[in-house]
């Protein structure tokens, strides 16, 4: 279920950051090997990214999922875009995509990792 | 609440007759597992596309009784 209040509130969020990760836990303490990877690969390639912790808000950790119609988190999204879960990240940071992408969409590392 | 690697290959088959679907329980818990998905109906859709395709045929099980499941889906090679 997904209420219009909910939508807005996952809106205003993706779109207020080049990159925004919904995670289980945070960055500092991922409470979700899932969601840990992909911090991970983010931290790694030095983008910088906001997240929101979905533990501590259940409306959208059930919201998310209509939203992107994607049964999982974390959800990674990039100017406004959802571009994955874990296992899609991964993959996509082993082949070069990820950083492909993000080139693309005009985010760039804060420091040349 | 589990699956097993059987149940989940099944319904995959069901909506994807073609697919090559390769499960491996990671942990032997019959809780994590990675499914390998080859199928044309794959071809020409986005990764996330795809996915979604996969969820959608374990009939929302993902995420409730099936806690964890690496996927990695592909279209066969020309």
């Amino acid at each position: 279920m997904l209420d219009d209040a909910t939508r807005e509130r996952i809106q205003t969020e993706v779109n207020g950051s080049d990159v925004f990760l919904f995670m289980k836990g945070t960055p500092v303490f991922p409470q979700c090997g899932f969601s840990a990877a992909v911090v991970q690969v983010l931290t790694h390639l030095g983008i910088k990214f906001s997240t929101l912790n979905v533990l501590e808000d259940p409306a959208v950790r059930d919201g998310i999922k209509s939203f992107s119609d994607w049964p999982t988190i974390p959800q990674l999204y990039v100017k406004g875009e959802f571009v994955g879960g874990c296992d899609i990240i991964r993959e996509m940071y082993e082949t070069g995509e990820l950083t492909d992408l993000l080139e693309q969409k005009g985010v760039t590392a804060a420091v040349n990792a | 609440m589990a699956m097993n690697a059987g149940e989940i290959e099944s319904l995959i088959l069901e909506d994807f007759p073609d697919a090559k679907v390769t499960i491996e329980d990671l942990r032997g818990d019959g809780d994590h597992y990675a499914a390998h998905v080859v199928s044309a109906a794959f071809v020409g859709k986005t990764r996330v596309q795809q996915h979604q395709m996969v969820y959608a045929s374990l009939k929302g099980r993902m995420g409730n009784e099936l806690h964890a499941l690496a996927l990695q889906t592909a279209a066969p090679d020309a």
